[in-house]
């Protein structure tokens, strides 16, 4: 294999004020019947970025990919490609091209001509077609099934031929609609490492819709979570994942703890929260002044959370609960532990150390602590 | 053995042989055995005995052929094959013509079906849901009236006097009643009229069917929208067309009523020469013969059509 020569673009351009965006979404809204399916959003995308729009279902994020696609038109607002105003322009004239969540190959067509059926658009020589076609076949290893119809094919293969098909044309960017959603669990994984290898070869600028986060946080540069129509928060997976700007984008990216609390007092960037469901008080960092009073909501991920059998010192963020459920996942094991208080504790240990027995198990009586940086507090 | 081990025994083989009669071979056997049975009853028979009559002898009796197969005194068995209708078929250019006459005024109205059929039921197939149910039921409608009703409505239509003559007349449009009626154009006009429908709903099934991102698809791959249709909605609607073709031609060839009604002189086709040698010169084996004739013709090239599609659907390389 050779070793790609292109010239990777800048590691994070979006650190850079002056760096030029590629794709610029401009305050764009869409209105299906007098619902806002996409509400105003501003959204930059910078060469080579693989580029994630994240959210459950009926969020937007569709439709947003359908409207740089130019599938839809936006109600209002501009859609920047490559600095060339796109919004009015036609699918077929746009230097985009769209992968299909249902993949859409043409049944009647093999899969030669499918893969060659932009490439004939663009009037080239049958030559170059041939080579060109080989050249992306070769790339997912599916040149022995060149002349099959699509409907002889697996899902997994289906997936690959929609996916050169679509990068044929050479598109400045590529966009792809859930193009993993149909895939069994095993390939998935596989194909987003190949789906990333393949968008580090061709350098394309990727866009890419899903509701599954893990999936975004394995592939993506940035992740934008949105949610009804909106886009909560932009950011590289670690910053989301660890620092996520509302309740909604904790929630949905990864499992949290959430615990209801109102301020006590703030000493500098150290808030003391108390909090009644929880049945203690918490000391947590916070950088903004919150004045006292404040009904605030702590957000601590499984994992930051330490579990021990004997009481940890010092008496803030350690509660005391028995262990109701627990999950034994191989390298990590899950439980669920309820305080006296009624409110439920998710806790993820790593398994460091074979053992033929956990040392926690039900009905047992352990102590949770975390540290005061280890979570977020959102105001409610 | 004991009798209620044997009653226990014979019961036990009878639930098995049903359960393989319903699952086994058997099963599958009776479930293709009906249809066939169906083909062969209303089909395969009738068609036989119309192949024994034409291959007989006109004679003033009842029935008014010759048998075809007779014992003689001297017990020998007389079979009689009378190739002579065949041979009439060939010879008096009347049946040729009628032939060619059916033969293109079928393929014309197909192709002027198929040109109005198809705008028509891609119309129907991207309209929104309400309005659709809406136009399939205008199509389906005339249905609810007698064939032979609409046809005689359209002489009333078409007549020096009708409707259409006098509309334009009463427009100024025309001096004097156009020769409407009785010409190759009313029959033209009435079977198009007929057998729309048998190309409109056929078309529409496929077209309605149609996955439409696969037009997405297309349009991102660069291709403008008419070429997206010649490339991807037509290939994929070949069934329906092929259908509707077949749906409207076959019995266009053998079509009686509308040449007989709206048609002149001229209007010669197969199926009324069938009518004038069976009812008119009562000509039973005449009649068969043009009827074996007309059904090899049609039937023949269909069946090899249909092999051939079969043959490359089948063979997909590996």
């Amino acid at each position: 294999m050779t070793q790609s020569t292109s010239v990777k673009a800048p590691r994070e351009p979006w650190r850079d004020p002056a760096a030029k965006p590629f794709v610029h979404i401009d305050n764009v809204t869409k209105v299906f019947d007098n619902t806002y399916a996409v509400d105003g959003v501003t959204l930059d995308i910078y060469q080579g970025e693989f580029f994630c729009l994240l959210g459950g279902s009926g969020c937007g994020k569709s439709t947003l990919l359908r409207m740089l696609a130019g599938l839809e038109q936006p109600t209002s607002g501009r859609i920047l490609i490559d600095g060339a105003d796109m919004t009015r322009v036609p699918p077929y004239a746009r230097p985009v091209n769209m992968m299909f969540q249902s993949y859409a190959l043409f049944p009647h067509m093999t899969v030669e001509q499918n893969v060659a059926f932009g490439l004939k658009q663009q009037k080239l020589g049958k030559g170059e077609i041939r080579d060109r076609v080989a050249g992306l076949l070769e790339l997912v290893r599916m040149m022995p099934f060149a002349r099959r119809k699509p409907e002889q094919l697996s899902g997994g293969q289906r997936q690959r031929v929609a996916l050169i098909r679509s990068l044929a044309r050479q598109p400045k960017l590529l966009l792809l609609d859930e193009p993993l959603a149909a895939l069994d669990k095993k390939l998935r994984e596989h194909t987003q490492f190949e789906l990333v290898n393949i968008q580090e070869r061709v350098g394309t600028t990727f866009i890419m819709v899903t509701h599954d986060q893990e999936e975004a946080m394995t592939v993506s540069t940035r992740i934008a979570v949105m949610e009804a129509g909106r886009i909560e928060q932009v950011g590289t997976p670690t910053s989301v994942y660890e620092y996520p700007a509302s309740r909604h984008v904790a929630e949905f990216i990864g499992a949290v703890n959430s615990i209801e609390g109102r301020v006590v007092e703030q000493e500098g960037e150290r808030l003391l929260i108390r909090s009644e469901s929880l049945g203690c008080d918490l000391v947590m960092a916070h950088k903004q002044p919150l004045p006292e009073g404040t009904p605030v909501t702590v957000a601590v991920r499984p994992e930051k959370l330490l579990a021990s059998g004997q009481a940890p010192a010092g008496s803030y963020n350690t509660v005391k609960g028995v262990i109701t459920d627990f999950a034994y996942l191989g390298d990590v094991s899950i439980y669920l532990v309820r305080l006296p208080t009624g409110q439920q504790m998710r806790v993820q240990l790593t398994n460091l150390a074979r053992l033929t027995e956990n040392p926690l198990t039900w009905d047992q009586e352990v102590y949770l602590s975390w540290l005061p940086d280890s979570g977020v507090v959102f105001a409610s | 053995m004991n009798p209620q081990a044997a009653i226990n025994g014979s019961a036990r083989s009878a639930g098995e042989w049903l359960g393989n009669l319903l699952t086994g071979h058997h099963g599958r056997r009776l479930v293709i055995a009906l249809p066939y049975l169906w083909l062969f009853v209303f089909f395969i028979l009738p068609f036989v005995i119309v192949l024994k009559i034409s291959l007989a002898e006109v004679l003033l009796a009842r029935p008014p052929y010759s048998p075809l197969w007779q014992f003689l005194e001297d017990s020998t068995l007389q079979i009689q094959l009378h190739l002579e209708n065949y041979r009439r078929l060939w010879e008096d250019p009347l049946y040729l013509i009628s032939y060619l006459k059916s033969l293109k005024i079928a393929g014309i109205s197909t192709l002027v079906c198929l040109l109005l059929g198809y705008p028509m039921a891609y119309a129907i197939a991207r309209t929104r849901d309400t309005l659709r149910n809406f136009l399939l039921m205008l199509v389906i409608l005339p249905f609810w009236t007698s064939f032979l009703i609409r046809v005689y409505a359209w002489i009333g239509i078409l007549k020096s006097n009708g409707l259409l003559n006098n509309l334009l007349l009463s427009l100024g449009v025309i001096d004097h009643p156009l020769p409407l009626l009785h010409t190759d154009f009313a029959v033209y006009l009435g079977i198009v009229y007929s057998y729309l429908p048998f190309m409109v709903l056929p078309l529409y099934a496929t077209l309605s069917r149609m996955d439409l991102t696969l037009l997405e698809a297309a349009a991102d791959l660069g291709c403008r929208p008419w070429k997206a249709f010649l490339r991807i909605t037509l290939p994929l609607s070949l069934p329906g067309i092929i259908a509707g073709c077949m749906l409207v031609f076959i019995p266009a060839v053998g079509e009686f009523v509308i040449p007989d009604l709206l048609g002149g002189p001229d209007s010669l086709m197969i199926g009324k020469v069938l009518w004038t040698e069976f009812f008119s010169n009562r000509d039973w084996p005449a009649a068969s013969a043009v009827a074996v004739v007309m059904l090899v013709l049609l039937v023949v090239p269909l069946a090899l059509f249909q092999r051939a599609q079969e043959k490359s659907e089948s063979e997909t390389p590996r």
